[in-house]
């Protein structure tokens, strides 16, 4: 597969688009910023604004870059998950990691930890707490791990897609318990996490995130080869040298990474993992993942960055949870380009 | 056996698969079977004897039940290895997924490129040469799941080709084909053969078109014993009627094809000479009669009709002779409705 010039001009012209909504992002919120003030703020510091300056430097940038992270990673997991189950519907929710993040958050939230994490989340945000995201992350590595080990012992795909789902259930359900036996005010603190937030990460956490992403983004890439080859489904696959259980454990451990650490540090952001690569698919007319890849990454930023300017109603003091915004403003942009598109068969 | 090289051996195979923790048997210990340079194999056998099994696992997409499949150059079971000595084109349905079909059969080039899958020109060149060789030049630029069935097998032949193997095994390439389709396939794997000097292994139905093209055939019984041979030879030693032995279906060794009707009907006298000749006998058959020809032994008071096929320059007619009477006709269809 080869790129074309006209990919690359897309390319170049979503990088674009994407340091504008980057800057936009920073502009936008409470206090408006303007572009140019952004641009000192960079570039001489010293001369800036110090209340701007703080603003940016500690609250607009994390959130952007966090933004950033998120995109890449949710929407990238998604397109392989889709490719390797073969599924337009897969995302990287699918295989249970994030509702195993989730799990941890319940367990913290709802059991005996209501004081430690009540003080935290009151000192820090929801997201912000690493009570939290230490019980997010811990969680969502076990079921990376049971879904690895499960991945190694299985010929088939579709029988790993099934089973991802199951413990997605079982997850699901055993947080069902704890909420059914939880006070109402931990509840609601558990809901608050499922809204997700783009807002709490900073400092040590980003520069974590940031760690855990780029390596599950270079694994990801990595495999587009592989991702290419399994588009003609397992058996050609195998056919043509690849080693199918070899190639599920590496596809699986990277989306797992990407999912577990962005669900246990942001919250759950759905939406965009499923709806990007078919966003880019449209866009570039294409599956080789070679261009799919750095499309998702771009596109997911731009969407994520833009729902994050949504979501902090311009002309209002309140900002809406991200996980909202995702939905209500990128379910109707995938139902208008597969609209026009007009025909499925072609995923 | 020639001297050509030997690209593939088997040793006491057996095939079959593991099932919850249970070995489902699905052929018997199979002869000793060689894959060579330029030889066109044909697998026949009923449904549910066990070609595909046997296709798959000497393609390495199976593991063996027992006994040793032997690829000179390869170690057991590395299918980077195996994926440049064997190729396959198989019944899986390859879905949209927006692939073209230039990119897909680019895709045949993967055991040869790097870690992004980034063509060279030696790799291009063998793609050009495998679309040229299967003609679907024109179709390149078409997303892959919009071909019809015909030009899809063409498209997978073209990236098992452009996967450049001394071995190309394909499983029912004809199935889903209509007849010419099934013809120029069959057609192309035989020059194929021919030209590239690979070892062809395909599976089909198709009888008739195997007995034309096939160098070796192996058939499978619907027990699982398999019968190697040339095409010819297991015709004549009766083997291909025993493997398809149906009550009402017989193997006319004459014709090389099945025949259905076995029920000896009415006999009708058939004389004259050529293609009008042996169509007419077809027909007849068809009608259900048995045809009697020339030196005649059947009793002649059985024989209540005779037909003969005058040797007009000009014009085909059919001469009824029969019940005292004797009229002529112009197409078979008339002959048959007066003999009803």
């Amino acid at each position: 597969m080869t790129e074309s010039p006209i990919q690359k001009i897309r390319l170049a012209g979503l990088l674009l688009l994407l340091l504008l909504a980057f800057l936009l992002d920073l502009s936008m919120g409470t206090v408006k910023i303007p572009v140019s003030e952004i641009v000192r703020v960079f570039f001489s510091p010293k001369t800036a604004n110090p209340t701007w300056h703080f603003i940016i430097a500690r609250i607009r940038l994390p959130k952007a870059c966090t933004a950033v992270l998120a995109g890449c990673g949710l929407s990238v997991g998604g397109l392989q998950m889709q490719t390797l189950f073969r599924n337009p519907l897969a995302d990287p929710a699918i295989l249970g990691i994030t509702s195993g993040a989730g799990l941890g958050v319940a367990a913290v939230m709802l059991t005996g930890g209501s004081m430690a994490t009540l003080f935290a989340i009151k000192e820090l945000g929801v997201s912000g707490s690493w009570l939290i995201i230490g019980a997010a992350c811990v969680s969502a590595g076990a079921v990376m791990l049971l879904v690895l080990t499960l991945s190694r012992r299985l010929r088939d795909n579709v029988l790993m897609l099934i089973i991802g789902i199951m413990i997605g259930s079982i997850t699901l359900a055993l947080t069902s318990v704890w909420q059914y036996f939880s006070d109402p005010e931990q509840v609601k603190d558990y809901l608050l996490w499922t809204f997700g937030s783009l807002g709490g990460v900073t400092g040590v956490q980003l520069s974590i995130l940031s760690g855990v992403v780029a390596a599950g983004l270079i694994v990801a890439f990595l495999s587009s080869k592989m991702l290419d080859a399994l588009l003609l489904g397992e058996h050609y696959a195998r056919s043509m040298g690849l080693t199918a259980r070899r190639a599920r454990v590496i596809i699986i451990c990277s989306t797992s990474l990407l999912a577990g650490s962005i669900t246990a540090f942001c919250g759950p952001i759905g939406f965009i993992g499923i709806a990007v690569p078919h966003i880019a698919r449209t866009i570039f007319n294409t599956a080789s993942h070679r261009i799919l890849m750095p499309a998702c990454c771009l596109i997911g930023t731009i969407l994520l960055l833009m729902c994050d300017m949504v979501a902090q109603l311009p002309g209002s003091q309140s900002v809406l949870p991200i996980n909202i915004i995702t939905s209500l403003v990128g379910s109707p942009v995938v139902i208008i380009l597969l609209l026009r598109r007009k025909n499925l068969n072609s995923w | 056996m020639s001297n050509d090289p030997v690209l593939l051996r088997t040793n006491d195979l057996q095939t079959g698969y593991h099932s919850g923790g249970k070995r489902i048997v699905v052929s018997g210990e199979l002869p000793e079977l060689e894959l060579q340079p330029g030889r066109l194999v044909c697998l026949l056998g009923p449904n549910g004897s066990g070609k595909s099994t046997l296709l798959r696992t000497l393609a390495g997409l199976q593991p063996v039940l027992n006994g040793t499949i032997d690829v000179p150059g390869v170690e057991a079971h590395k299918p980077a290895e195996l994926a440049r000595k064997i190729s396959l084109v198989l019944t899986d349905r390859v879905r949209g997924n927006n692939l073209t079909v230039q990119s897909l059969i680019e895709l045949g080039r993967y055991p040869y490129t790097g870690w992004l899958g980034v063509l060279n020109e030696a790799d291009k060149a063998v793609v050009e040469w495998a679309i040229g060789a299967t003609g679907i030049s024109a179709l390149r630029n078409r997303k892959a799941h919009t071909l019809s069935d015909g030009e899809s097998q063409k498209m997978m032949l073209a990236r098992a080709l452009a996967q450049d193997t001394p071995i190309l095994m394909l499983d029912e390439p004809t199935a889903h084909l209509d007849l010419p389709s099934r013809i120029r396939l069959m057609r192309l794997l035989h020059q194929l053969a021919g030209q590239t000097r690979k070892a062809i292994l395909l599976s089909t139905h198709e009888l008739d078109l195997a007995l034309q093209v096939a160098d070796t055939v192996w058939l499978l019984e619907a027990g699982g014993r398999l019968h190697q041979g040339a095409p010819e030879d297991l015709v004549l030693n009766g083997v291909f009627e025993a493997a398809f032995a149906e009550e009402d279906i017989v193997f006319n060794k004459e014709a090389g094809v099945f025949v259905i009707h076995a029920a000896p009907g009415k006999p009708v006298l058939l004389t004259g000479g050529g293609i009008t000749f042996f169509w007419t006998q077809r027909a007849l058959r068809r009608a259900g009669f048995t045809v009697v020809t020339m030196p005649v032994t059947t009793p002649a008071k059985d024989i209540i009709y005779h037909v003969r096929i005058p040797d007009y320059p000009t014009r085909t007619s059919w001469l009824l002779d029969g019940k005292g009477a004797s009229r002529e006709y112009t197409s078979i269809a008339e002959l048959l409705q007066a003999m009803r």
